[in-house]
This record gives C-alpha cells, structure tokens and sequence, in this order.
C-alpha cells in the first residue's frame, strides 16, 4: 500500500469506527440524549479532546458476535482539559450495542482509569449502557469487577465523577457509587439495582422505572446523586464549575483562582432573626462570607437540613459545612449525618480546607430515626471530623446543644479554631429543659409552680445560653461580631495553608459503615 | 444490569400449613421460598400524592399563612409547625390551590399527619 493511500485509508477506517448508525443516533435523539461523541466534546475544551483504543475489537464468537463489528466496543476513550485542567474520561455509547459492556469495553475504561490514577488526574466517566453484553457472560461480569476494584483503588486518590446520561442499572450502577460526585439529568438518568420488571415479579407491586430510580428521586429522596440537572447541557456546566473547585490528586491543593470581593458583610448581622426559634436560611451566611458569594452546593436536594458544598476564600477551596435551621430546624438525623461525613471526608483526602458553621438543636428525636440506626450513622460526622486532618475551622453562629455540639467540628474533635457569634448558645441542652431537670423537685415544692419555673429557665438561659462559659474554659477561641466573621477565616485560613497533623500510623480506620 | 431476563408473574401462595410461601419465577427457574412475617406485613409501596402536604416532623401548629381557595406559588410558606425549639416555615412544594386546611393554631400534630391538601 503507498503512503498516501495508507493516509486514506486510515481517514475511511476512523470515519467507520465514528459516525454513528443513523437509525441508533435517530433513536438517542428522540429520546432528548446527545450522542457519547457530542458529550465529550460538550463537557471539555475546544479540541482537547485526544481519543485512544478506538480500534479496539471485541473477541467474542458466541451467539453469532463473530460477525458483529461494533465501534469502539461501545465506548469512548480518551483524555483532555476542562478549563485547562486535565482529565481522564469515557463514555458508553448507546448507539453502539446499546452501550453493553463487555469485555474489550471494559478493559477500555480499566485501561483509561489506569491512566487517570498514574498521572494523577480526575476521571470523568459517562453512563449510558443497557448493562452487561449478555453474549459474553461472566467475561462481562469481570468487566463491572474490574471497574469497581479500580473505582476503589482511585478513591482519595484522584477525583472521580459518574455522569449518568441513560439507564445504569443492576452491578453496573456500582460504579457510579464508589466515586465522588454523581450527576444526574432529570428523564434521562435511570439508577437501579433491580429494575420495576423483577419488583413487579417478586414484590407483585408496580413502579414506574422513573419512580424507581429517576433522576429527582436519586437527587431527592435516596441521595445517590449529588448534582441534579434540567438538562444535558445543564449538566455539562455543572461538571465544568465542579472541576474548577477540586485539585488535580490528592498530592495537590485545589488551583486559586483570582479573589472576587465579598458581599458586603454589614447584612451579615441581619441574617440572624432576633429571637433563637425563628429560622432563617444559612446559605445566605455562607454567601455573605465567601469570596463573591459563590457557593456551590453539594447534594442540595437531600437531607437539606445540613448545607454542605464548595466555596472560595481568598481564592482557595474551602469545603463549607453548615446546619440549615430553614429545614426541620437544622437537626442533626441519619441522612444529614451520611451527607456531611461524605462530604468532609472528600475535602479531607483533597487537601480543602473545612469551614464549619453550627446552628442546630442537636440530633432528632424519633423512634424511626433510632430504629434507623442514627447512633451508627451520627457517628460517622464524628468520625469524619476527627479524622480529617485539613485546616478545621468552626463558627457557632447561634444554637449549639448537647450532642450536636460536639459533633460539628467542636474544638474537642480537633477543630484548629473555633470562633462563636455573641448570639452562639451553647450547652448541654436547651434552658427549658435543663431547668426542668435540675429544679425538678424545687419546682414541684414551690407555691407557684410555673413563677418559679419561669424564673430558673430565665436564671439558666442568663448563665449558660451564651458563648461565654465555653469562651471561658477555651472551648471558643475568640467570639466575634458576625462582621468579623470573614477576616477571622481568612486570617486562620491562611496561617493554616501549611498545617501538618501526624496520627499514629495504621493501615486505616474502621469508620462505622 | 441488564434487564431482558424474562419473568413470570407471581402469585402469592397460602399453603394449608404455615408459613407462608411464595414462587417466584425468574429466567425461566420457578424458586419456592417461605416468606417472613415481617415481609408479609410490609406496607405495599404508595406514590407520594403530591396534593397532600403533611407534616415531617411532630409539633405544635402556631399559624396558618393560608386559606383555603388560596393561591399559592412553589416555596410560598403555608403554616409555622414549631418544633425542635424552631418556628419552621412549611412551605408550598409546587404551585397550586389550597383545597383545605386540616389543622388549626394550637394543634399539636404527629409526623405523617394530614396538614394541606390542595387542588
């Protein structure tokens, strides 16, 4: 073959192995999906994209897969930059054997994985996948294992975020769950370990797959998504601002970016109502703090009465971590214990620093809580906390009783610095309570019960509601004027950048989950 | 995975002597298994109706901000439910019209129950 025809001849194979088949791309397209190709080219840089293992084949001859060419084995490859910062990624094309993942397909994502881990950047990975390629059988099934082993092997090591943008059911959606950060699209994301069809075979009860597993109940109700979005496109600028927020590994800190100015702070003082049972809405403190109000929310559908999610002080990530007194009054339960422990323990293995602001009557009462296990799973915030070792840096801006004090990122869980507001309460419960409790017999033997009732929680509230006793034994470092708030961050954030804590050394820990 | 595998319909079968047991066919395999107790009393699972607002958490009722024939838009605050020492705000989930209103000030209620039902 002479060269130029050689050069042809690789411009015919590359265009075979990439333009879809028209009536599979027809089909995607009805359905509101973009193609696996426009995906990737949507989400990073112009032309960064450099595509690898397109020629790669399936070596399958059962059930008359010896004749079926099938592109790419149904799966892109390849790396490139969002923003300039690079990635690792794939996707399961649709097009191609409905995304089946067999063998050849897996070893594609393995071997990109491999990569990722090696150079130390994220992976991004697409789904959009009928499941395993039945034809293959257990070599299929080795695929999804291999994956997931690698899944696990990546984990705090580099930043690895799932976007689902199809079905992704049974083993498959193991790996999706074993990264950080899962995106989902509302109609066009299906998440499930058994689909409706076996629910309606073993359980005799019907559900709509979007009912099941569709994207608002993944972002709403189960919390196995973390970003929900209207659209593909919607999506993509999510995963883009997401990147700009994290570092490339666990060897590096996540890249400044040029300081935005504040919000003025004045407003910070109205944000907190007058009277300690009237709510308000703790994003707003967030805002007025960070740099130019941009906060960027992590699983803001679920377990709303903890706000977690990225912001930036002085140009640097920080992970804020707050209680949402607008939601089922800021308590602490099962879910917002799993939400915040997630999330502390990433910024913990990515080198960003914790900012945590505390507002919260303590855990929820309940017997569905305490049958729900909320002792394991409260415990794991305390474990999360302890365990971090980043920069930890506390504001108790009004509520702080019994339990949940302790719990967010107290100085006793070895928070660096611990700053209240001069409105902070913090005790081991609330006055009445308490009151209750210790003039129990004084209140019963007094002429006026409720008088003298009255008086001692008055008497409770004036000793112990306030920041000072905590201020007094050095629990609380400082109490400052809300507007204060910012310049202490950024100070303690500073003088924290190079922050060593040793630990005893151990293979790892054994957090209760 | 994938989700071609063929299944029967199943049919829940009450056998002369406990405990109850069921057959489940799947793949074409009829699996016979006994069923716990704990299982045959599960509540069956019921969409959530969206025109039904009730409470999530037990409380005392302090105010209504709504009446019932009330307009409301999504996020608009429908009643003060005060628990966990916290005036919360119950807000409109979605945009709709307030059919009626089944708590007053003063009541205290337990979660799960009827507070809004709208149009």
């Amino acid at each position: 073959m002479s060269l130029p025809k050689k050069m042809k001849d690789h411009a015919a194979k590359h265009a075979e192995a990439t333009v879809p088949h028209p009536e599979a791309a027809r089909k995607q397209a009805a359905q509101g999906k973009l193609l696996a190709r426009e995906r990737v080219t949507a989400i990073l840089d112009r032309d960064s994209f450099h595509e690898y293992d397109l020629f790669v084949e399936h070596k399958c001859s059962d059930f008359g897969m010896a004749k079926k060419q099938l592109p790419g084995d149904g799966v892109i490859t390849g790396t490139g930059t969002i923003l300039g910062h690079p990635v690792a990624i794939f996707a399961q094309d649709f097009t191609v054997a409905g995304g089946s993942l067999g063998l050849a397909h897996a070893r594609k994502i393995t071997k990109i994985m491999d990569h990722a881990i090696k150079l130390g950047i994220p992976l991004i990975g697409i789904n959009d996948s009928g499941g395993a390629r039945i034809q293959e059988g257990v070599n299929s099934l080795a695929g999804y294992g291999e994956i997931f082993y690698r899944n696990t092997l990546a984990s705090g090591v580099i930043p690895q975020i799932s976007i689902i943008l199809g079905p992704c059911a049974g083993g498959a959606v193991y790996s999706p769950a074993l990264t950080d950060f899962v995106f989902v699209v509302d109609n066009i994301s299906k998440m499930f370990i058994t689909g409706p069809e076996v629910i309606k075979t073993v359980l005799g009860e019907e559900i709509s797959m979007e009912d099941l597993g569709g994207a608002r109940v993944q972002a709403e109700m189960t919390g196995n998504a973390h970003f929900y979005a209207q659209s593909e496109a919607e999506c993509f600028e999510q995963v883009k601002r997401l990147v700009t927020y994290i570092p490339w590994n666990n060897r590096k800190k996540a890249d400044a970016f040029s300081v935005i100015p504040s919000r003025s702070e004045v407003s910070l003082e109205s944000i907190i109502p007058a009277e300690s049972n009237k709510p308000y809405d703790v994003r707003d403190v967030i805002k007025a703090v960070c740099d130019g109000s941009d906060f960027m929310e992590v699983q803001a559908l679920w377990a709303a009465n903890i706000v977690v999610g990225f912001a930036r002080m002085d140009g640097r990530t920080v992970g804020m971590i707050a209680n949402q007194p607008a939601v089922l009054a800021g308590v602490l339960d099962v879910d917002s214990s799993d939400k915040a422990a997630r999330f502390i323990r990433f910024c913990d293995a990515f080198n960003i620093p914790l900012v945590t602001f505390v507002d919260l009557p303590g855990y929820l009462p309940g017997i569905d809580q305490e049958h729900a296990g909320v002792i394991r799973h409260g415990a794991k915030l305390l474990y999360a906390y302890s365990e971090a070792t980043v920069p930890k840096i506390t504001v108790i801006l009004r509520k702080a009783y019994g339990g949940g004090y302790i719990a967010m990122c107290s100085r006793h869980l070895g928070a660096d610095f611990v700053f209240a507001w001069p409105c902070a309460e913090i005790a081991v419960m609330g006055p009445e309570g308490a009151a209750n409790i210790i003039f129990k017999g004084e209140i019963a033997a007094a002429a006026d019960p409720e008088a003298f009732r009255k008086e001692k929680v008055k008497e409770y509230t004036e000793k112990f509601a306030s920041p000072y006793v905590a201020a007094a034994n050095g629990h609380v470092d400082a109490v400052i004027a809300p507007h204060q708030t910012r310049d202490f961050l950024l100070h303690a954030l500073e003088i924290s950048e190079e922050k060593q804590e040793l630990r005893p050394q151990r293979k790892h820990g054994v957090p209760p989950f | 995975m994938t989700q071609s595998a063929t299944h029967s319909m199943t049919h829940p079968v009450t056998h002369p002597s406990k405990p109850l047991r069921q057959s489940i066919a799947l793949n074409g395999t009829v699996y016979e298994t006994a069923l716990t107790k704990k299982y045959a009393r599960r509540k069956p699972y019921v969409p959530k109706d969206p025109s039904r607002l009730t409470a999530i958490i037990p409380g005392l009722i302090l105010d209504l901000l709504v009446k019932p024939g009330d307009e409301v838009r999504s996020g608009q605050g429908l009643l003060v439910l005060e628990a966990m020492k916290m005036q919360n705000h119950i807000a409109a989930h979605d945009a709709g019209t307030i059919k009626a209103i089944h708590v007053s000030p003063g009541e205290t209620v337990a979660k799960g129950q009827l507070l809004v039902e709208f149009q």
